[in-house]
């Protein structure tokens, strides 16, 4: 297999599929680097913030300083956190139409084929380009319906009332160090209301990306789903390479009221430098339902685990995630389900691959509240390590203060089995692309769960993590 | 011209431990060949070791289709020579769809020079193809949209092998114990399978110890393994002999042989 040599070498040093980068020169505002209450006040400036929002920020770098860095997962000390840009502005406004996006921007999502993704589901698309949106539209029947689907910023400013309801009760500035840091930075991101018994059918969407050499991400996402309603968000991430270290640390609150369904879908695919710290909590109330569909691939290090709080009775909480872990890639994932009422369910199913030194964890709490009689908790962790140099890692967490509950949890690792590869190739597939059937065949339970044209891009992106891996 | 499998003086060890010490046999398009043997005598891993199975190691021989040396070729190579072997132990691959794995082997067969990332058959001419064959092996179509041998019964994989060998059309195809397992009705189905398939493009090499199969499909040839090595050869009678008789006798005539089985056995 004498042709995989080129390809096995770019996929070792850490080329990137999207690994080109516009000119920073044009951005109208950086903050400069580092981080203190001035920039902090500044960035509030900026954005013509109310005065309890800047002092919101302001106690959140405080409670951020105060915080110690975790001292479990990853090791995050190389996070040099004075080196890194909190706030840039990519253009003085927001874009309503394609064409008036400024040019260079339109030129980094043509090649991440966003409007493509436009023409197919002619909805909502939000796409975050630095630090704040930069393009949006959404379906005229959607705002006629009362569904609010803008970014963060913009909320604030036009729904100041909602905004202020449940901006920062889901996760307060307290609950970590990363969560801290978003309070006091966050730019951008998306927020959603949607009304009372709106269902919408089609998936509204996000892409997110770093451009700037050390530039911090730290968008801020919240989504309200009233009573009955239903809703699924994607949101796509890729970002280009960089030799020095990028920091991507978002928060992410949603609340599910009774009856409501929500469904949060991430691919992410960071260049190989990135520290992916996202914090991400749903509360789900009277049988409603909250799905986080996560994806992970690439990045330095990630470090993120769904949660969702089940408040009422009824309520289900559902995660299915998997991560990749490449050459020089640690990816600690995981879910967290917290039973605060009787009869709620929740169910976990996380799978993890290994490759090329790659380490993968698991690392995952199933909580029952003492009131919480009756319910019912299924946890499925499979990892398929590639080869020898590669971990993965389980840590599952289980606390229960009730007796009445029912708690399955299961998991396995296992190796890509000599028998699975000589059937695949007795029947003349090359070893290459027998591996790469196997792992996408060990995906296809999120992946069926994906968009068409998500799936296909998360194909896609396994073959090339597969490429070159045997030679 | 008649495609011709060679297999000459092959010695095979597996984890160093010599199985097979020195097998002759010559397989032509169009031929049935039986080879039956008791357990542990070498027959299965006879039929590895000509696919390619790593942990089964050729130490000395040759093995050749129309002259060309395989022995040092990986599995996939030997497919696209146009070699088959129906396992007697499908594998089961989680979340792969049986139409993807098949038209995936199906391209790569029959354009054998393909490079990996290049087209596959067209989907259109694929699906109408494999539609037919499954009607012919009668097959529910839903198969196709299945897990590759997840959840099957024992006679929904071995029709699943047949299937892969109505698709590939192989020169050469190794059916390992396909019977076993099966109820009768399984075997028929089976067997009409294969008879439909063998002619004058398919050199068949039957490996059973039942002859069930047989009664289907009438071998030209029978052989008899024992102890890594064919001690006899003879006709479709000799088949019928020793499923009546059993190996008994063929110990007898081969003293040497018989104390010779080191295979641990297999059922």
């Amino acid at each position: 297999m004498a042709t995989d040599i080129n390809e096995k070498e770019q996929v070792d040093i850490g080329e990137y599929q999207y690994g080109f980068h516009d000119s920073t020169d044009k951005y109208f505002f950086t903050s400069g680097k580092g981080l203190n209450e001035e920039v902090v006040a500044q960035i509030s400036e900026m954005k013509g913030e109310p005065a309890w929002m800047r002092d919101f920020r302001l106690e959140s770098l405080r409670i951020f300083h105060e915080k110690p860095m975790p001292n479990w997962g990853s090791d995050l000390n190389r996070i040099d956190f004075q080196n890194i840009h909190y706030f840039m502005r990519a253009s003085e406004r927001q874009g309503k139409t394609w064409d008036e996006v400024p040019e260079e921007i339109r030129k980094t999502y043509d090649r991440l084929g966003i409007p493509e993704a436009e023409k197919k589901y002619l909805s909502g698309v939000k796409a975050q380009y630095e630090s704040e949106v930069v393009y949006g539209s959404l379906d005229e029947q959607l705002a006629e319906k009362g569904v609010i689907f803008t970014d963060t910023d913009s909320a604030l400013k036009d729904h100041p009332e909602l905004f202020r309801e449940y901006f920062g009760t889901i996760i307060p500035p307290h609950d970590n160090k990363f969560a801290a840091l978003n309070s006091a930075v966050w730019s951008g991101g998306s927020f959603i209301y949607v009304p009372p018994g709106v269902e919408i059918d089609f998936p509204l969407q996000a892409y997110f990306r770093i451009n700037a050499q050390n530039m911090g991400q730290f968008e801020r996402t919240l989504i309200i789903v009233d009573e009955g309603a239903k809703i699924h968000y994607v949101e796509g991430c890729t970002a280009p390479t960089y030799s020095s270290d990028s920091l991507h640390s978002a928060v992410v609150e949603i609340i599910v009221k009774r009856e409501g369904r929500c469904r949060y879908t991430t691919i992410q695919n960071w260049s190989n430098n990135v520290y992916n710290l996202v914090t991400k909590r749903a509360m789900a109330y009277r049988d409603a339902l909250m799905e986080w569909v996560d994806g992970n691939l690439g990045s330095q290090v990630t470090m993120k685990y769904p949660a969702v709080y089940l408040m009422e009775p009824g309520a289900r909480g559902e995660t299915l995630s998997i991560a990749f872990a490449n050459k020089g890639q640690h990816q600690d994932a995981g879910a967290k389900m917290v039973h605060c009422a009787p009869d709620t369910s929740s169910r976990i199913i996380s799978k993890s691959i290994s490759k090329g030194g790659g380490r993968s964890s698991y690392r995952g709490l199933v909580r029952v509240e003492k009131n919480a009689a009756r319910c019912k908790s299924n946890v499925v962790c499979d990892a398929l390590i590639l080869d020898a140099q590669s971990r993965s890692d389980t840590y599952p967490y289980i606390e229960v203060e009730n007796d009445n509950v029912a708690i399955e949890h299961e998991a396995s690792v296992s190796k890509i089995a000599e028998e699975q590869l000589f059937y695949l190739m007795s029947r003349g597939l090359t070893e290459a692309e027998a591996s790469a059937m196997i792992v996408t065949g060990f995906i296809e339970p999120l992946v069926k769960e994906l968009p068409m044209e998500y799936a296909v891009e998360m194909n896609r992106l396994i073959e090339l993590q597969m490429e070159g891996s045997v030679g | 011209m008649n495609s011709i499998l060679k297999i000459e003086d092959l010695h095979v060890a597996v984890e160093d431990t010599p199985i097979l010490k020195g097998v002759n046999l010559d397989i032509r398009q169009g031929e049935i060949h039986a080879l039956m043997g008791p357990n542990g005598s070498g027959k299965s891993t006879l039929a590895y070791a000509l696919a390619g199975h790593p942990k089964y190691e050729i130490t000395s021989g040759k093995v050749e289709i129309d002259g060309t040396d395989i022995v040092e070729l990986d599995p996939c190579e030997r497919a696209r020579l146009g070699l088959f072997l129906a396992f007697q132990y499908p594998v089961v691959i989680p979340g792969v769809k049986v139409a993807d794995f098949i038209r995936h082997a199906v391209t790569n067969v029959r354009n054998p020079d393909r490079k990996e990332g290049e087209n596959l058959m067209p989907m259109r001419e694929f699906r109408k193809e494999l539609k037919q064959r499954m009607e012919d092996l009668g097959m529910d179509t839903e198969f196709a949209r299945r897990y590759l041998n997840e959840g099957f019964s024992g006679g929904e994989k071995k029709r699943m092998e047949i299937l892969q060998m109505a698709m590939l059309q192989p020169k050469f195809s190794i059916l390992d114990e396909t019977d076993s397992g099966l109820d009768s009705d399984a075997v028929k189905v089976v067997a009409e399978g294969v008879n439909r398939l063998a002619g004058p493009g398919m050199g068949v090499l039957i490996i059973t110890h039942h002859d069930r199969l047989l009664e289907y499909n009438i071998p030209q040839y029978t052989h008899v393994m024992l102890g890594g090595r064919i001690v006899e050869t003879g006709d479709a009678e000799l088949a019928r002999e020793l499923h009546n008789e059993g190996y008994q006798s063929v110990r007898e005539r081969h003293p040497q042989e018989a104390t010779d089985q080191l295979e641990p056995s297999a059922s």
